[in-house]
Parts: structure tokens; sequence; C-alpha cells
């Protein structure tokens, strides 16, 4: 029942948001998804004193479909990550003017319920119900406060929507047919169907076009740049933080276990694609001209990684994937804001038209420095230990994999710190570059606070989440 | 106890950084100078303390602190490790840090951002010693790549200048690509013993037979890429010389002293690895030399004092792979020391006179400073002899340990070994002459500000200097102390040359070989005062030696150029094909609508065409099926 509070919380707070007027509505979202975050913190603590969490009623009959959530370790991990992102993402739009606030903010914190209930849901059509109402505030988001020419944008966003929408789809099918099999969606039941490997084939691939769109795993990514650029930047953090591990989630939560003989039987497919996508989103990333699509392109190499992870169906591949997946989640709304930060001064996201950066605002160099650093994944930074864990589990699946994948070492260093150097360094701009303010340095300071820290002392995240993802490969390797 | 001690060894150095960072600029530049060398100091004292107690004891020290990465057959303690090895390391890295430190004061005490080199210097020793403490490999992992940051960060320390910054940033690529290696060697060891702990690890290689020898061998190649790209050896050595863009005293401590020796640090420390693999050693013996000599040649005919010295570090890391190929860690290990003694004074000495001359680093514009400049002249006159192994200073006796080795593992590796010896003697000698000997050719208004440094810069000079001219003590054949106080690291008893006849003959062909290469130099530079000619008049084989064998160009060419435009051939072709065969999906789905849109035009007697065609399909399908 606790659980259901939550989502309730963020729902009020979005509707409390909309009826705050625009003046208001920045500090209403903030309370209030602050309010979700302290409350998730206290979930976490029932989760960890042993309260089963778990919520079941019936809703509706005819088809049988059940309000079912499931809180074990995983979920709760995503739920952290959702509910601690939220103010964050809320927080950075303070330095900006919207117009018409009041929705906009008022969507973030419907989306966050949407994402929330993602990763509660343990019923698979109350699942897919919560998985496409992600998408209704984030297309608006992008639409209504994105920047650049609107048609073109119309037609990014558009594309986008349709993308994606259409990906589903496909798993409603399998939906469907899963529960033509099993006369239930509820979670449990569907772990215990026994498919044979040709229904298990096309259940997976029903599931994998959604989720390689979502993702996005390469050839799917198509709409993924475009949108980054094009979204406000709160829309692009919502998307890249924590929409995108909606997909690397589900891949754990549904596609694995539903249909682990799919999975073992192309395993090599799976994790050749996913690594590919590493290489390629690397390479691609360094020639962009634009800071957002740049890190757009990083983030394609680091799903990359972290769907490979997943795919090894080992303990080490899914706790990485788990690990890194959080880590990203911080990582990139960070550099996301520090795009935006520059954005708020030289009204650019052109690396040409930065520069010079440094001499001005050694306190805020400083930050992007570290955030690159995680982004690279120095030791001593969360992000080092998942993909040191991840690259760790490709080892074990086959040699040649740990080493394309760990190509992501070399090239992401690579157009990382050419991306900084142009950015941040040089002769002095001449255009003179505001320090940060104290918003934006606190909620500089917290994500690379959060970074350090789980990188120096990572047991509490693995801890919580090593139960569940010993029970799914139990699923996995029935 | 040892615990709280061996914190405030590795966390002293950090507190200063922090310190920097954050006060710094408010303490001024004299108080962050000394907080930062304070803070090295601090732990020099501490390393002291620790290797009385250790040397008495004969016990290592262990401590573990806290879990830090869980994957699934085994867990990594954030643990320390004090043994012999990691001692020696920690009293010359905080030794000679806590000098260059010092000698930071001075030097750069014009510059506006003194805290911050600072701030950066003390983080370096901070993960310096992280590396050399660290009781696993992905502890050492973790100083590893910090080093290699502290390293980016003080290369393009001077960040307006690009060209700075290109060469930070080739540095921490290259880097990576070595870290990779090690990496991959991590997992392998990982995954075959369920450890990567170092006490363990030793155990488990000693004992298990059970892990198919080649994942080994591949474990040990994978860790000698590594090694490779921290201590600049072929291939990855193209980075070294470039990082010269830092200011001088980095160059001395990161690039000279410390850092760059890791990999000899990192293949001591797994020396049971390592032995276990003939193959691999090969390898490394033959890398090494090759390394030792290619670097030798090129240092052969450079003008900037800095880059002389660069490629004579390449050249000299080589020479101690080349001992550790032959499984000699021991003699690499004193190699390593000495080196750290006159290699340290030979680059801080060039930054006295880099200083005196207002930032020339070109010795064609130097020349007649020993008079001005007596204290720096007489210190790097002690350090070049030492490094061109003149007896009895310290690189004499280290040098020629690793070429005794050399002789009785392959006569070839000797008469290389002796080749780069014998270069190294000439470009030294090249070097102390073009600078300090004949008269100054420098302008007018240099000449005028011609100075003898400040005591901060020739005290630290002065104390090398002794270091580099009687640092040999430690390991003199027939009381090798080093040999014995490293002896419980090796499972195979290091063989001391026993001094024959051989052994004195190349004691002899050594020294000569040094005074020859002196003799030489002194020939062209001193006696006829021959000048390096100007860039547009070298030609021949001068100018590929010049140009480095064009290496640079050659990587450009073969990694950089095709991975630029292969990125140019995905963002302008792959991604608009893809993204068109998403819309294309899209506009064929509408074309398919809109033709579909014709059949629904209100028009009943088609729509009766359609029923009765549909009933005669179904009903013929029933009868058939029947």
């Amino acid at each position: 029942m606790d659980v259901i509070y939550l989502l309730v919380l963020l729902l009020v707070g979005a509707l409390a948001t909309y009826l705050s007027g625009d003046k208001l509505a920045s500090k209403v979202a903030l309370l209030f998804s602050l309010g979700a975050f302290g409350y998730s913190l206290y979930l976490l603590n029932l989760l960890e004193a042993g309260v089963n969490l778990d919520y079941t009623a019936a809703w509706i009959t005819k088809p049988n479909i059940a309000f079912a959530l499931k809180t074990d370790g995983l979920a709760m991990a995503m739920l952290l990550l959702t509910t601690a992102l939220t103010p964050m993402i809320v927080f950075s739009g303070f330095g900006n003017d919207y117009k018409n606030a009041r929705s906009i903010y008022a969507l973030i914190l419907f989306m966050s319920f949407a994402m929330a209930g993602t990763f509660l849901a343990a019923d698979g059509l109350l699942y897919y119900i919560f998985w496409e109402l992600a998408l209704i505030p984030i297309y608006f988001i992008a639409l209504l406060w994105g920047n650049g020419d609107a048609e073109e944008r119309k037609k990014a966003v558009l594309k986008f929507f349709i993308y994606t929408l259409g990906g589903s789809l496909f798993m409603l099918t399998g939906f469907v047919y899963l529960y033509l099999q099993a006369g239930s969606f509820l979670l449990t039941d569907l772990y215990q169907l026994r498919l044979s490997c040709a229904q298990q084939f096309w259940i997976f691939m029903a599931f994998f076009l959604a989720y390689a769109i979502k993702i996005p795993i390469i050839p799917f990514h198509t709409w993924q740049a475009k949108v980054y650029q094009k979204a406000p930047t709160v829309g692009t953090m919502l998307l890249s933080g924590i929409m995108l591990k909606m997909g690397l989630y589900s891949v754990l939560r549904w596609q694995l276990p539903i249909a682990p003989l799919a999975a073992k039987g192309h395993q090599y497919v799976l994790i050749g694609l996913s690594v590919a996508g590493v290489i390629y989103g690397s390479i691609v990333a360094l020639r962009q001209k634009d800071l957002k699509k740049l890190l757009a392109y990083s983030s394609l190499a680091h799903v990359g990684l972290i769907a490979a992870g997943a795919y090894t169906l080992t303990l080490d591949g899914l706790r990485g994937a788990v690990l890194q997946m959080i880590a990203h989640g911080f990582t990139v709304v960070g550099l996301f804001f520090v795009a935006e930060i520059i954005f708020r001064r030289y009204e650019t996201r052109l690396i040409a038209e930065m520069g010079g950066i440094r001499q001005q605002t050694p306190k805020f160099t400083s930050m992007f420095l570290l955030l690159v650093l995680a982004s690279v994944a120095l030791p001593s930074t969360f992000n080092f230990v998942g993909e040191f864990t991840v690259l760790y589990s490709l080892f074990q699946v086959n040699l040649g994999f740990a080493i394309l994948g760990g190509l992501t070492i070399i090239l992401g260093a690579y157009y990382m710190l050419k991306m900084f150097q142009h950015a941040m360094l040089g002769e002095v701009n001449a255009k003179p570059f505001a320090d940060v303010t104290f918003n934006e340095g606190l909620l500089l300071v917290l994500i690379v606070a959060v970074l350090f820290f789980f990188g120096l002392y990572s047991k509490p995240i693995t801890d919580l989440i090593s139960p569940s993802i010993e029970n799914i490969l139990i699923h996995i390797n029935r | 106890m040892d615990t709280t001690l061996a914190l405030v060894l590795v966390l002293a150095p950090f507190a200063g950084f922090l310190i920097n960072v954050f006060f710094g600029k408010t303490l001024g530049k004299s108080v962050s100078g000394t907080i930062g060398t304070l803070s090295v100091a601090v732990s020099f004292v501490v390393s002291l303390m620790l290797f009385m107690q250790v040397n008495a004891t004969k016990t290592p020290i262990q401590i573990a602190l806290f879990d830090w990465i869980q994957v699934g057959n085994f867990k990594v303690d954030f643990g320390f490790l004090l043994d012999q090895l990691s001692l020696l390391w920690l009293l010359f890295v905080t030794g000679i840090g806590s000098l260059i430190h010092l000698y930071s004061i001075s030097y750069m005490h014009d510059d506006e951002k003194m805290h911050t080199f600072f701030a950066y210097l003390n983080l370096f020793v901070f993960f310096m010693i992280t590396l050399v403490v660290g009781s696993n490999l992905l502890i050492m992992f973790i100083g590893w790549e910090g080093v290699g940051l502290c390293s980016y960060l003080l290369i393009g320390f001077w960040y307006k200048n690009q060209e700075y910054n290109d060469a930070a940033k080739k540095a921490f690529i290259m880097n990576r690509i070595g870290d990779l290696g090690l990496l991959i060697g991590i997992f392998i060891l990982g995954a075959a013993f369920s450890t990567v702990d170092f006490a363990t690890l030793k155990t488990a290689l000693e004992t298990s037979n059970s892990v198919n020898p080649n994942w080994i061998v591949l474990a040990a190649l994978a860790l000698f890429i590594g090694a490779c790209g921290k201590s600049a050896q072929i291939p990855l050595y193209t980075w070294l010389p470039d990082a010269m863009a830092g200011p001088t005293p980095v160059s001395a401590l990161i690039h000279a002293a410390t850092m760059v020796t890791a990999g000899i640090f990192m293949v001591t420390r797994m020396n049971f690895l390592f032995s276990l693999t003939p193959e691999v050693q090969t390898i490394i013996a033959v890398i090494g030399a090759a390394t030792a000599l290619v670097a030798a040649t090129i240092a052969l005919v450079q003008n900037d004092i800095k880059k002389v010295l660069a490629y004579s570090t390449v050249s000299q890391l080589g020479l101690m792979f080349l001992a550790l190929g032959c499984g000699a860690y021991q003699v690499a290990v004193f190699h390593v020391i000495t080196h750290a003694f006159f290699k340290a004074c030979l680059f801080l000495g060039s930054g006295s006179v880099i200083h005196a001359l207002h930032g020339e680093q070109d010795m064609r514009r130097m020349g007649g400073l020993k008079k001005v400049m007596p204290i720096t002249y007489i210190t790097m006159l002690i350090s070049s002899l030492a490094i061109s192994g003149i007896f009895p200073l310290a690189g004499f006796w280290s040098k020629d340990e690793i070429l005794m080795t050399a002789f009785h593992h392959n006569i070839a590796l000797w008469v290389i070994g002796s080749i780069a010896s014998i270069m190294t003697a000439f470009y030294m000698f090249r070097l102390m002459f073009l600078t300090f000997w004949k008269d100054f050719r420098g302008t007018e208004e240099q000449k005028h500000h011609l100075h003898e440094s400040p005591k901060l810069i020739t005290i630290p000079l002065i104390i090398l200097a002794i270091l580099a001219a009687i640092g040999g003590a430690i390991n003199l054949p027939g009381n090798a102390w080093l040999n014995h106080y490293l002896a419980p690291l090796f499972s195979v008893a290091h063989q001391e040359h026993v001094l024959g006849t051989t052994e004195y003959m190349l004691m002899g062909i050594a020294l000569a070989g040094g005074i020859i290469g002196i003799a030489i130099a002194y020939m062209k530079y001193a006696k006829q005062g021959q000048l390096p000619e100007e860039d547009a008049q070298i030609t021949g084989f001068s100018k590929v030696l010049y140009d480095k064998y064009y290496v640079d160009e050659v990587y450009e060419f073969l990694f950089v150029k095709p991975i630029n435009a292969l990125s140019r051939f995905f963002r302008d072709y792959i991604e608009t094909a893809v993204s068109g065969f998403v819309f294309g999906l899209g506009k064929a789905t509408m074309v398919l609508g809109a033709q579909g849109r014709k059949v629904q035009n209100g028009n009943i007697g088609l729509y009766l065409f359609f029923f009765v065609l549909g009933v005669i399909a179904i009903i013929s399908y029933l009868f058939l099926a029947q």
C-alpha cells in the first residue's frame, strides 16, 4: 500500500503545480519532487527492514488486469534514481524563464509519475499503460518548449513519438499473446510460463523492438540526437537521465526472464549489436559540432555498453548494467546541465563558438571537468564501478567483446577531452562568462558528490540490487 | 597504529590538494607553496618511519579498509600493502617529490595560478602514493589512472595554448590505450584466480596449475601493454616528448622520476606472473632494448634542451625494461632509483637555465652559462657524468648491472644496450657543452638578465646531485644492500654476478663507451665549437632523426585521420541513410494508406463486389478444407 502513496504524491504534485500558477510552479514542483524523494527514502528504509512492499489489487476482471506493483531492490533502485533526479531536473529549470511555466513543471512531475509507475508495475498491461503514459508529457515538453526552428522541431518530435509508439505496439501484441497463454498479465504468472523456443523468439523480438528504440540500440537510434538537441534541456535530462533507463530496466524485468531461451540463443547477436553501438556512438560523437548532439551520441555509446552487460545474462553483467544506469543517469543530467549553463551565457550550443571559458570561471570549469572524468569512467567515480563490472562480464562471455567494448575507454576519452578542450580551454574568450549562480553551482556539486561518493563506496547500492538480480537470474536460468 | 600512519601517508598530500584548491588563492603564493611542500614532506617522514619498521621486522604491513567493488567471483578491498617494494618507491616518490615541490615555490612564483599548480602537484603525489601502496591491482589502477589525470592537468597547465592542450590530450589518450590492456589483464587474472590481490595472486599463481597457460601468457602480455603506455615504450612512447609542454618541475617529477616508472613498478610487483612467461619476458626485453636505442638516436640531434632530456628518459626507461625482460627485477629497480636522482636533477637544472633565459629552450641560443650559473652547471655536470655511466657515480653501477645482465642473457641485447649508452654519453655532453660552454648566443637583453637561480632552486639541485653521485652505494657489487632488501619479493633468487674477468671487462667496456661518447661530444662542440644547424638546413638522416622518424605523422595517418574520416562518414552518410530508411518506412505506410483510402470511396457497388468475393473465398475454403 505504501508504494501507491508515492505515485499519488507525484500525481497530486503535478496537479498542484499546474494549479499554483506560473510564478509558484517551479517551487511547488520542487517541493513535491523533494517530498517524493524523501518518501522513497522512507520506502527504502522499510524495504531494508524487510517489509514486503509489493501490492496487488484487482482492477479489471475481464480481461484479467491487476493493479500490481512490485518493489524489490531493483525497482527500488530505479525508483530512487527517478525521484532523486526529478527534483534536480526541476531545480535545473530555476535559471530559465519558461512561458507557461506551470504547464512544463506539471508535465515534468507527471512524467516522473509515469516513469515511477513503469518501474514499479508488475502487471503487463498496467506496465504498458505507464510506459506509454510517459511518452505524452515528453512529447509536449519537447514540442512546446524546445528550441530551434519550429517546423524542424515538430518533425523531429513527431518522428520520435511515432517511432517509439510504433515499437511499443509490438510489445503490446507480445503481451496480448502472453495473456492468451497465461490467462493473466501478472509478472509472476508470466514468469511461470514455459514457452517453446519459437514462442520465446517472437515474444523476445516483439519486446526487443520496443526496447531497442527506447534505449536506443543501433540502428534504432536515429530519433535520438535530433530530439536531444531540439528538446529543452529539462526534457533532454528526463529523456536521457531516466526515460531511456525504462528500456534497459524492462530488458531485465520483462524481456530476459520471460524469454530467456531467445536471449541465450541470440546472445552473440545481441551483445554484438550493443557493442557496435558503443563504438559507433563514440566515433560519431568525435565529429559533432553541437554540444547537445555530442552528448546524445556519447549517451548512445554508454547505453550500448549497459545493454551489452544486460545481454551477457551473468550476475556481473546485470549488476554492472544497473550500476551503470544509475551512474549514467546522474552524469548525463550533469553534462546536459553544463550545456544549459553555457547556453544561458553564450546562447549557443556550437562548440566552435565557445572556448576560452576556463580563465573566467574556474569553479564551473572544475565541475565540468569532474563530470567529464566521470563520463570517461575514471576510477573513483561511480561510472568506473559500473563500467568495470560490465566489461568484466563481457570478458566472461568473450575476450573480443571485452576489447571492443573496452574501446570506449579510449574513444570516450578522445571525444570528451576534445570537446572539453575546445569548449573551455584556449585563449580567453572575448565574450564575458558570468560565474555560475549559487543554484547552478549547488546542483553541479550535488551531482558530482553523488558520483564520487558511490565511486568509492558502491556497496549500499550493490547490496540493494543484488538479491533481486539473483532472483531474475534464477528465472533466466530455470 | 599502522592504519593511522598509512592513512596519514596517503591523505597528507590530498589534504594539501584540498587546502590549495579551496583556500590557495586567499592564502597567497608563499603559503600555498609551503603547504603544498609540507604535505608531501609529511608523507616522506611517514614513509621513512614505516620503512624503518618494515626493514627491521621484515614483515609487510597489510591494511584492508572496506569493500570497494564486488563482482561475481571476487570482491576488491580498498586496501594497502606496505612491503619492501612499495616502501622503497614511496621513499623516492615523496623524497624527490618534496624537493621538487620546494623548487617549484621559487620556479612558479611568477605564475598567477601558482596555487592551482601546487594543488595539482599534491594531487599527483596522492595518486602516486595510491598507485604504489594499493594492495591489489584495482587500487593500483585508481592511482594509475589518477596520475594520468594529473599528468593531463599539468601538461596542459598553461591551457591558453591549444598546442599544450593537444599534448595533454594525447598523453591521456595514449595512456588509456595502455590502460585497456591493463584492464584486460586484470580481467583475465580475476576470472582465472578469483582474486586481484597481489599477495593471494602470488600464492595462487605459484600453486595452481589448473589454469590454461595461454591465459597466463595473455595476462602478462596485457599487463605489459599497460606498462608500455605509462612508461612510454614502443609503440606508445610518443606522448612523453610532447608532455614537455608542462612546466619543468612537472617534467622532472612526473615525466622523469616517478610516474613513468609506474610500469616498471607494476611489472616488478607482478614478477611472479612474468617469471612464469618467458615468451613475454623476451618481448619485454626486445621492446626495452629497441626503445632504448630508438629514443637515444632521436636524442642525438634534438636542439630543445627538454626534448633531449625527454628522449633520454624514454631511452633509460627502455634500459630498465631490458633488465625486467631478463628477469633482473632488482637491477631495474636499482636503475629506477639512480635515474630518478640524476634525471630529476637534470630536468630541474634545465629548468634553472630556462628560468634564467626567460623561457628559452633552444640550445642553439644558449652557451657560456657556466660562469654565470656555476651551481646549476656543476650539479648538472655531475648528473650528466652519472647518466653517462662514469665511475664511480650512481649511474655507473646501475647501468653496468643492466648491461651485465643483458650480456649474460643475450649478447645482441648487450650490444644494443651498449650502443644506446654511448649515445647517451654523447647527447648529454652535447647538451652540456652547447648550454654551458663557449660564448653566450642569446640576445643582449637576455645576457643582461643572466643570473644564478635563487636558493630554493639550487638547494634541491645540490641534494639531487649528491644523490646522483653517491646513490650507487645502495647496491654495490659484493655489498648489495638493495638486492638483499628486495629478496623477499621474488620467488627466484637473484643471481649476483660474481666479479670475474668477464665482469671487470664488461665494466671497462661500459666505462670506455661512456668516455668515448663524451670525447666525441667534446671534439665536436667544445673543441671545434660546432653548432647544430638551423631547422631549415638539417638534411639527410639527421632530418629523419630530428623529425623523430616521422612516427607521429605515421600514427596520424594510420589512426587519427581514418577515425576522424570515419566519424565524418558516419555522421554525414550513415546517419542520414538510417534515418532516411525509417522515414521511408513512414512514407511507405502513408502511400499504402492513401491507396487504401481510395477503396473506401463510398461506392456501394465496389463494396458489394468485394463482399461477394469474400463470401466465395470463405465457402470455397470450407469446401476444400473438407
